[in-house]
């Protein structure tokens, strides 16, 4: 009797282990499939809010780069303002307009949403983002990211005040991408090595790359605005299996230092899937 | 101060510490990541049962992924090392002494030959699971051999700096306190 609840015991350790082992292999994909898990919402909050405790210190320390940043950004942005262009007639008011229409009748495509980063990962091979703006602040699922410098990933995840990010630095993250010279489109993804560098595929061999050839968003991709910077080419290499090359492009976004970003809001893209589900796949 | 408070304390440090520290450290190059989280479950103390061993490594490993946004992924291996630790310590130490006289595994209540094979022998398990689960649909082996490597080396310098730091006194359990 007692070697059999010996054995009872020794095997429910066992048994334990395995449920255990199970629950967290089935926590591990369930969580890579699908991200609407509601547990984790709620998990994404509260990490959410120590993160930004974190953050408030680590934010301190970056102000100076942070600073030059806006500043370089805002110097940009002045340049494209009206003022800044001579011209005979200066009568136009600018105004800021909130209607989905401005006055030439063109649709308002896309809308920027500023957030703060209050977390970020670059030493594993998946990393995430997490930004302070959530569902109620207007942040949704499939929202691109981009930073002052370029693009920063895509929104994988709402909670109420907080959004889980897929760092481009992501071994799942795919950008469909061009480049600047010759409007050549490719696939940009990451291959978990270094930071500074993410890979560009699907460009044939046959077009002339140089050291240094910006590479843009394309217009294939509907979280982001097409000409969007993603980096620059720092080295290629033809792929002896097939006729495309493979470049080493560097990441315009400084992904050690982003402290702020702006969710991407395609208007007008729920329109478009809704069109491309409708065609017919097979007659 | 008690076990409880003090192994409380050290749940939530060892995450501070891995996530906002460690976690943070920029990649020396792509080998090397500094894991230090999963010594809470060899620091704790010898009297637990196997069966809430486990469920606090579960409880402790899905802590620490929630904040490295990664649900799962460390869970296994703190498992795996809180079901092999009671063997492991039944092969090292002659329990009915030591068991009875310490309170957690350390240097001076095991000996320094013992706690070595200890730490090195969980950390390598760890370590190699945690890689194999990252590196399960990639896998190519040369790398994966030399990153389990790496960062268990890693893991054990940054152990034995961590016990030379903060030596724990392998205080004598009388009988009237159990």
């Amino acid at each position: 009797m007692r070697n059999i609840i010996a054995f009872i015991r020794q095997f429910f350790n066992l048994f334990l282990f395995l449920v255990l082992m199970g629950i967290a292999l089935a926590i591990l994909i369930n969580y890579n499939q699908t991200y609407n898990v509601v547990f984790s919402g709620i998990a994404n909050e509260t990490t959410g809010k120590v993160g930004a405790q974190y953050n408030a210190i680590e934010y301190y320390f970056k102000l100076k780069k942070t600073n030059e940043q806006l500043v370089a950004e805002n110097a940009e942005l002045r340049g494209l303002l009206k003022s800044s262009f001579g011209g005979p007639d200066t009568s136009s008011v600018i105004q800021v307009d909130t209607l989905m229409k401005d006055t030439l009748g063109r649709v308002r495509k896309f809308r920027f949403l500023p957030a703060k980063v209050v977390n970020n990962n670059i030493s594993g091979e998946t990393n995430y983002l997490t930004l302070y703006r959530g569902s109620k602040q207007g942040a949704q699922v499939d929202m691109g990211v981009i930073g002052p410098n370029g693009i920063v990933g895509k929104v994988i995840q709402v909670s109420d005040n907080y959004c889980l990010v897929m760092s481009l630095l992501n071994r799942n993250s795919k950008v469909s991408a061009m480049m600047k010279n010759g409007f050549y489109t490719g696939l940009v993804d990451w291959d978990g090595k270094d930071p500074r560098y993410v890979i560009m595929h699907n460009i044939p061999k046959s077009v002339k790359v140089k050291i240094g050839d910006t590479v843009l968003t394309s217009n294939l991709s509907g979280s982001y605005p097409p000409g969007i910077m993603i980096g620059t080419v720092a080295g290629f290499q033809g792929d002896s299996g097939s006729g495309f090359l493979e470049m080493k492009v560097k990441t315009s976004t400084d992904f050690y230092s982003i402290q702020y970003a702006y969710l991407v809001n395609n208007m007008i893209w729920a329109e478009q899937k809704e069109l491309e589900a409708k065609t017919p796949k097979e007659k | 101060m008690t076990s409880l408070l003090k192994n409380i304390i050290r749940f939530i440090l060892f995450i501070l510490v891995q996530v906002y520290i460690f976690n943070k450290v920029p990649p020396v190059n792509q080998y090397v990541k500094p894991y230090i989280y999963f010594l809470f479950i060899l620091w704790l103390p010898f009297n637990i049962g196997r069966a809430p061993l486990m469920l606090l490594a579960f409880v402790f490993g899905l802590t620490f992924d929630y904040f490295s946004g990664t649900p799962g992924l460390h869970t296994m291996p703190c498992v795996l090392i809180a079901y092999l630790r009671p063997f492991l310590l039944n092969l090292l130490i002659p329990q009915e002494t030591t068991q009875l006289s310490y309170l957690e595994p350390s240097a001076k209540s095991m000996g320094w030959a013992s706690y070595s094979t200890y730490v090195l022998i969980l950390t390598f398990l760890h370590i190699a699971l945690l890689v194999f689960i990252e590196w399960m649909e990639f896998g190519d082996f040369l790398f994966f051999i030399g990153k389990v490597t790496a960062t268990t080396v890693l893991s054990l310098i940054l152990i034995f700096i961590a016990e030379m730091l903060f030596p724990r006194a392998g205080k004598y359990r009388t009988n009237t306190a159990a």
